[in-house]
């Protein structure tokens, strides 16, 4: 019999350790993958399905496949049964990804400055600083864009000091593109500030300071050893600002006044009023998509950056 | 001599505590000049001021005559080598050295050419691709030296730098940075804790400790002639003896020893009447027959209570009427080493290498 035929002491204690290990993270997971399963990869399956499913005369579906959820995105079926090209969904589509895009830029210009000031704060006081940026999360979403509905609306807060500094009375700043994106950059704030501020404090200092001492001011140093050094970071910021602000229901609801309408309202609008159920159901599967090829495309890019380094 | 830099009556506080009181020196052009001291004797936040990276309280810092306490580090002929190098991790090792020449906005070919200059000068050429992560602790050293040298500074600052590399190296190192400054005769202002780093490379040394400057002068000078009992007892080993001045007459002074033994030494000009100490380095006692016949010397009798072998020489610990005394002595022959335990012997040093120091 050969040496290595005889499984040695260390593998053969090993190996119950193993499946013990193996099963308590089978078992472990088990709520977590049915959790998972259920209520979210399950629903997603569902909407896919009734997205392809076919209206029904007063609300609701039948299961009969039928495309034309999807077709209706982009044509409005003529008397004639003839499509004809329209451009009012594809241009809902449009100014949410503009609207989702000028927030995340919006959020992404103040939390850089304000990660780097807090980091740069004594242990102390920058705890205090990370716990009021994470604040607003302790109010109801909500209620926060009530909020501004009260400063920004007519007899609001906004309006009646700018009547005291002489300007035109009863201005009222609701209701319109402006409105929405101010209470978008204000609910995804927290969510660019935290993994910017992370990364930032990751970052060594004395590197800045080489910067400093190569001749960098502050401009060079910000854009040529900070925000590489911080590209982590701020992608996933960008993430977490970006994505949700495409499915943004409240905001252009309140505050935009339901008019101008965004992807997440005009899909709650198919689902409700609209009760066009496979129609609501393809813009949101056409949403998910959108966002799955953002997410794969900021991905793969990373995964490049790793590879050259 | 040229000053470089001029320290006029710089302190510093952060807190309650005092870094810097009020300290003032002068660092000559060309020179390699050496602030050395035990952690927190405020060597290093005298260099980051240089540097630009904190502002004395009080007082002024000159650079080649002119002041520079509100000039921001960005716009100060001075560059840093920082003790953890600072590399950039994201740029490959050309562009670590190119940085600074791009800020100061030199044209692309001659940023080309100072750079394959620089990488060539500390041998790192054929690596000029790679990221410092990919380097080990003696590469990213050069590459340090490399980016600060490369835009010909007025003076270069060098925070410790030796400290995080192994012993063989860091004696290398030493050579390489006494050469480099000899070449580019650039102003070096070296930071450290390491007082034999200090003496091998320095042209002068600067010795803080507390907040203060305690002696600044050559190696030797530094060695051989400390001013206090501080400077005697950071740099190198040495016997303190508490003594008793009896008279003190043009820098000589005549002192009673613990072991009953009236001799004539060097003192600096504090040492006065009264309770002093007596500085006798390890080295320059003599034992056994090396310790007879000195000329201008003093000898008395030793009792040999322990010894330690460390090949090149061999540290006795001596009991003299009670008072202990450490002599080390360099194992010239294979017999070197030949004195037991035990052992009473002649002990005896030169007059002149003795030093009393104020109490």
């Amino acid at each position: 019999m050969t040496e290595s035929a005889l499984p040695t002491t260390a593998e053969t204690e090993r190996r119950p350790r193993t499946r013990f290990w193996h099963d308590l993270a089978f078992w472990g997971l088990l709520p977590s993958r049915l959790l998972m399963g259920f209520a979210l990869i399950l629903p997603i399956f569902i909407i896919a399905a009734v997205s392809v499913a076919t209206r029904g005369a007063y609300g609701g579906f039948t299961w009969d496949f039928n495309l034309a959820g999807y077709t209706q995105i982009l044509f409005n079926e003529g008397w004639t049964g003839e499509l004809e090209f329209t451009p009012q969904y594809l241009l809902i589509i449009i100014r949410t990804f503009l609207l989702a895009g000028a927030t995340t830029l919006i959020c992404l210009a103040f939390a850089v400055p304000v990660a780097y000031f807090i980091s740069r704060q004594p242990p102390g006081r920058k705890a205090i600083l990370v716990y009021l940026v994470t604040l607003p999360f302790w109010v109801s979403m909500i209620l926060r864009v009530y909020a501004w509905m009260i400063i920004l609306g007519k007899d609001g807060t906004l309006p009646n000091l700018l009547e005291i500094l002489g300007f035109q009375p009863g201005m009222s700043f609701m209701f319109n593109d402006g409105a929405t994106l101010t209470a978008m950059v204000y609910t995804a704030m927290p969510l660019m500030v935290l993994p910017v501020f992370a990364s930032i404090e990751k970052l060594d200092g004395t590197l800045i300071e080489a910067s400093h001492d190569l001749y960098g001011n502050r401009w060079v140093t910000l854009r040529r050893v900070i925000l590489p050094l911080t590209a982590p970071g701020i992608t996933a910021g960008a993430i977490l600002v970006f994505v949700p602000a495409l499915g943004a229901v409240l905001e252009p609801t309140l505050m935009g006044g339901g008019k101008q309408m965004m992807m997440g309202s005009l899909i709650q609008l198919q689902f409700g009023g609209g009760r066009n159920w496979p129609f609501g159901a393809a813009i949101a599967m056409t949403l998910m998509a959108l966002v799955m090829i953002f997410l794969i495309a900021t991905a793969l890019r990373a995964a490049r950056r790793e590879a050259m380094s | 001599m040229n000053k470089a830099i001029e320290v006029k009556s710089v302190s510093k506080s952060f807190g309650a505590y005092q870094a810097l009181k009020s300290v003032s020196f002068d660092i000559g052009n060309n020179e390699f000049f050496t602030m050395l001291g035990p952690s927190g004797c405020g060597k290093t936040t005298l260099l980051r001021m240089l540097a630009g990276f904190e502002s004395p309280d009080t007082g002024s810092l000159l650079l080649n005559g002119k002041e520079v306490v509100s000039i921001p580090p960005h716009k100060r002929r001075v560059n840093t080598v920082f003790q953890s190098y600072a590399l950039f991790p994201h740029m490959t090792l050309e562009q670590n050295v190119a940085y600074g020449l791009e800020n100061l906005g030199w044209e692309k070919a001659r940023i080309r050419n100072r750079v394959g200059e620089m990488l060539e000068r500390v041998h790192m050429s054929a690596m000029a691709a790679r990221k410092p992560a990919q380097l080990s602790g003696g590469q990213r050293q050069r590459i340090a030296l490399a980016r600060a040298l490369a835009p010909e500074p007025e003076v270069l600052l060098l925070d410790e730098p030796l400290s995080a590399l192994d012993l063989k190296l860091r004696q290398a190192m030493r050579d390489e940075l006494r050469t480099l400054q000899r070449d580019t005769g650039i102003t070096f202002v070296f930071v450290t804790h390491d007082q034999e780093e200090a003496l091998d490379m320095s042209d002068r040394i600067a010795v803080l400790g507390g907040g203060d400057v305690q002696q600044i002068g050559t190696p030797t000078e530094i060695y051989e002639e400390p001013v206090n009992r501080f400077v005697a007892d950071f740099v190198g080993e040495t016997n303190f003896l508490d003594v008793e001045v009896l008279e003190t007459l043009g820098g000589q002074a005549t002192v009673r020893t613990p072991f009953g033994l009236d001799i004539t030494v060097p003192a600096t000009g504090s040492a006065a009447k009264g309770r002093a100490t007596l500085s006798v380095r390890p080295e320059k006692i003599n034992l056994g027959n090396q310790a007879q016949g000195i000329a201008n010397g003093i000898t008395f009798e030793g009792h040999v209570t322990s010894k330690n072998y460390m090949g090149g020489y061999t540290h006795y610990t001596l009991d003299v009427a009670g008072t202990q005394l450490r002599a080390s002595r360099r194992n010239a022959s294979r017999e070197g080493d030949t004195i037991p335990v035990g052992a009473t012997v002649p002990v005896g040093f030169v007059a002149g290498s003795a030093r009393v120091l104020a109490a």
